[in-house]
């Protein structure tokens, strides 16, 4: 039983990893019926800017700010950093092309996300870089005969607040309904005076800047980063929001959670060398019998 | 709208001449009691169709009264949620789509779906993919009997090309030829599929007035090959020029049907569109 | 009517590449003629995802996944059962067509985005299942080696680069002479037509759900004949060379070069093989500028390099009798 919540609480911690990553592709696919491949990328980056300014600051972080200082700079540093980027990229590889076709579209993301993988490479080196030690809280507690991180509670705790701050906008405020309205029917929705350019800068700009952040917790939590790891927790990410229902905003943070779970489960009672498997067999189980996911609505064709 | 005022001259069978033949004619496509609903929306309501054979029927009513719906159920589209759809005399239920079309019915669509980026020949050629029997090997190696099947499937494209009087964009792109002309495409790749029965979803839609005349010219000259066509139409002038039998739907359900005269006039059927008109002012 | 000369000035341009194949490889060092048989090895895949990609229009992203299959269908038969490499060609590109009827049967009616993704997780699963080693026959990240020479009987044994470099440049002549065949028979417009507008094909009485597993199947036939002769000619097989990263490149190949397009994807294949080549003293930049290349393409040119010309020839009617023609 003890084992059973820990590994739950590993799954919810991952699974907030890819509930804030998954945000970015719903929240875009939603509205631009498009697969951003180049997010994951981003989450990537977000993590080496993050790692960058704990290891240039280390110094100044220790003395200074301390460890909770540390990991809010890092965080706003790569939210900002990543949210710029994202916008700019929207501007150079996707806006001229989205009236020429999804194909295109496609490879215009996979080759960002291409470019993306390697400048990560070209900068900081094909290696495996790890966050220091010392910029990460390793206080560990034990409730109640389980065993949790002070770093698990932080992430935890700040997940849920981004969350709920998320769901909040888009569900209970008018700018989240014109969000949602146009991730229904984008057309329509400019047709009804809904600003479509401020969406897209919102979509563009929140989602990669909420993958940064994850991208930040990831470093200090598995404290090994490389460049490769911008597409595995993508493509986990995109199944998430596949799981979720693509386009539907609390999917995503609910595929996420579940997926994070489901995988902290198979790999402890099942297999750990075939926990990807076991997680793309989801996916494709979901797309076969489930496509819509939880929370997504049906969508008839008209014929 | 007295019918010694539309230009079809005399081959508009007159009232009488319908009923001998509604007597003697079997029945093309019939539906029992067809029912068709989206989660709590019932488009399609017990409705029962009858076209007979070699008469062109129309199907008519006001947006939105399930009429594109019918189609889609009858040509494989949608399943029906109850009741049965019969085609010369088969039930066509758990029928996959291309399979109708086998067995004989060709359909238009309401906002014509061509292959775009194909030239017009090709779209034709399509046609007359399912009596073809060429498989893949035959096809890679070019055997004789893919090459005269070909020959023979360029034979029947080009004869349709010839008639909707499309012959010279046969290598333009399906998607730069006008209009009106894509209307025609669609029929002329329906027909080549060589169907006893001819569906057609608004044929008229977006033509002009002398284009919508040689339309109905050109499907009455049709039934001469032993045709029988059923139109889904808004235009009355199309529906009375040259519809043998009307059907009127409203809300899923028909309302009304007979010869164009009588449902033209029919009070049920004036309250289905005018009624309408009356709640769009409230 | 065409005579001798005719048909040979108009495919002058064909011949002339034909010769050059042909006699490049006597004039080359080794190194080079190896970076030309894996031309051939990208030739040769990119055709197979055009059959799916170009001409029916399914965004598949995990086609190494079928190579894969071909490729350690091979190696494992030949290494474990001596069985020989010219008769694994055929079982080998079965094994593939095998696998990709099973897997895509359950997936193939998905829309467009969505059957991406599966494709892309299926090659994952490929990969990570090799790569896990189960029951220890796939020889886990270290994969499998030892693999023989291709020989066709006793006499005839293809064991050098040059006659690699025939062999697999011999089977993509014989793969594009049947491709375009395909391409003008009434499957290739079959194909095409669902790419246009699936409901339109179905409604034209084009069996869509076999038409688009044929594809795959097809597909993933040619690429498991690509895995078996790269297997026979590396020795040794391993599962990082059917990463995802390699399935894009694929992917662009068909799109860069211009969908549905034989000669569309000839260039695109050769901009995958011999783009590194020229980038050799920037090695480091060349995936960036790759990348770069790849957006800069779809702005500009999203139609491709070559895209495939439709009715440029005026067709002359078939039909003999008078008076037909109403032009």
């Amino acid at each position: 039983m003890r084992i059973f919540l820990e590994q739950m609480l590993n799954g919810l911690t991952i699974g907030s990893f890819y509930a804030l990553i998954a945000l970015g592709y719903s929240m875009v696919y939603g509205v631009m019926k498009l697969i951003n491949f180049a997010h994951g990328d981003l989450f990537a980056l977000g993590s080496y800017l993050g790692f960058t300014l704990l290891v240039w600051g280390n110094a100044y972080v220790t003395s200074h700010v301390g460890l909770a200082g540390g990991m809010i700079a890092a965080m706003l540093i790569a939210a900002i950093g990543i949210g710029i980027a994202g916008i700019i990229i929207e501007r150079i590889a996707y806006r001229p092309i989205y009236s020429v076709g999804r194909l295109p579209a496609v490879v215009s993301a996979l080759g960002v996300s291409i470019f993306l993988e390697n400048i990560i490479m070209v900068v900081w080196g094909p290696r495996y870089q790890a966050y220091p030690v010392s910029v990460v809280p390793t206080l560990r507690f034990e409730i109640g005969g389980i065993h949790i991180t002070l770093l698990q509670i932080v992430i935890l705790i700040l997940s849920f607040v981004l969350l709920a701050i998320l769901y909040y906008i888009i569900q209970k405020t008018t700018f989240g309904a014109a969000i949602r309205a146009s991730a229904l029917d984008r057309d329509t929705a400019a047709l009804m005076g809904i600003n479509i350019e401020t969406i897209i800068f919102f979509i563009f700009a929140l989602g990669p800047a909420l993958g940064g952040t994850a991208g930040v917790m990831v470093g200090m939590y598995y404290r090994q980063i490389s460049f490769t790891m911008g597409w595995n927790y993508g493509l986990k990410a995109f199944t998430a929001t596949i799981l979720g229902g693509i386009g539907n905003i609390p999917g995503a943070m609910l595929g996420g959670l579940l997926l994070g779970i489901i995988e902290m489960l198979g790999s402890a009672y099942i297999s750990t060398a075939y926990k990807d498997v076991f997680v793309f067999l989801i996916l494709i189980l979901v797309l076969i019998f489930r496509p819509r996911g939880l929370l997504g609505e049906k969508v008839a064709e008209k014929v | 709208m007295a019918k010694d005022n539309n230009s079809m001259g005399t081959m508009i069978r007159t009232k009488q001449e319908n009923e001998e033949i509604n007597k003697i004619n079997k029945v093309v496509l019939q539906t029992d009691k067809l029912t068709k609903k989206f989660g709590g929306l019932i488009a399609v309501n017990n409705f029962d169709l009858k076209v007979s054979q070699g008469q062109i029927s129309s199907l008519i009513g006001p947006n939105g009264a399930g009429k594109t719906t019918v189609f889609n159920v009858v040509t494989g589209i949608y399943k029906a949620d109850g009741g049965k759809v019969v085609f010369k005399g088969e039930d066509l239920a758990g029928k996959k789509s291309h399979q109708i079309i086998e067995k004989g019915i060709a359909r238009t669509f309401q906002n014509i779906r061509l292959f775009s980026n194909m030239t017009c020949l090709e779209n034709v050629m399509s046609g007359q993919h399912c009596r073809g029997s060429a498989g893949v090997w035959s096809s890679v190696f070019r055997s004789s009997h893919q090459k005269e099947e070909e020959n023979k499937i360029r034979e029947v494209a080009e004869r349709r090309l010839h008639q909707v009087g499309l012959w010279k964009f046969r290598d333009e792109l399906a998607k730069n030829i006008a209009y009106g002309s894509q209307r025609m495409l669609e029929i002329a790749r329906a027909l080549t599929t060589n169907p006893d029965l001819l569906v057609l979803d608004e044929p008229s839609s977006g033509l002009n007035d002398r284009e919508s005349e040689d339309l109905m010219k050109f499907l009455k000259s049709l039934l001469k090959e032993d045709l029988t066509i059923l139109l889904i139409e808004h235009d009355m002038n199309v529906v009375m020029g040259i519809s043998d039998w009307v059907t009127v739907m409203d809300e899923g359900k028909k309302i009304a049907e007979g010869f164009p005269e009588d449902v033209y006039n029919n009070p049920l059927v004036i309250e289905a569109y005018l009624g309408k008109e009356e709640e769009e002012e409230l | 009517m065409k005579t001798n000369k005719n048909i040979i000035l108009k495919n002058l341009p064909i011949l002339i590449v034909i010769a050059l194949l042909t006699l490049f490889p006597f004039k080359m060092n080794n190194y080079w003629i190896d970076v030309f048989f894996f031309f051939g090895i990208y030739a040769l895949l990119g055709l197979s995802l055009n059959i799916v990609l170009g001409e029916v229009g399914l965004f598949d992203l995990g086609h190494m996944g079928f190579m894969a299959i071909g490729a350690y269908t091979t190696a494992i038969l030949n290494t474990t059962f001596g069985i020989p490499i010219i008769i694994l060609l055929p079982v080998s590109a079965i094994a593939a067509g095998a696998f990709a009827w099973l897997v895509c049967s359950p997936i193939i009616h998905l829309r467009g985005d969505y059957l991406c993704i599966v494709t892309i997780g299926m090659g994952e699963i490929v990969r990570l299942v090799l790569i896990n080693n189960p029951f220890g026959i796939t020889g886990g990240p270290n994969g499998v080696f030892g693999i023989d020479f291709l020989s066709f009987g006793g006499s005839l044994v293809i064991d050098s680069s040059i006659e690699y470099y025939f062999v697999i440049w011999i089977i993509v002549g014989l793969t594009i002479l049947g491709l375009v065949n395909l391409q003008r028979s009434r499957i290739g417009r079959a194909w095409n037509c669902i790419r246009e507008d699936e409901v339109a094909a179905e409604s034209t009485g084009i069996d869509v759900r076999y038409y688009k597993l044929l594809a795959f199947v097809l597909g993933a036939g040619l690429a498991g004949v690509a895995g078996n002769i790269y297997a026979s000619k590396l020795m040794i097989v391993s599962p990082e060379s059917f990463s995802f990263m390699e399935s894009c490149m694929l992917f662009c190949i068909v799109l860069i070069g211009g969908m549905g397009s034989v000669p569309g994807v000839l260039i695109g294949a050769a901009a995958i093989s011999l783009f590194p080549e020229m980038f050799r003293t920037f090695a480091q930049y060349r995936m960036l500028i790759f990348g770069a290349a790849m957006v800069v393409m779809m702005i500009f040119r999203p139609g491709g390099i070559w895209p495939r010309k439709r009715g440029a020839v005026k067709l002359e009617s078939l039909l003999m009798k008078a008076g037909e023609e109403n032009g």
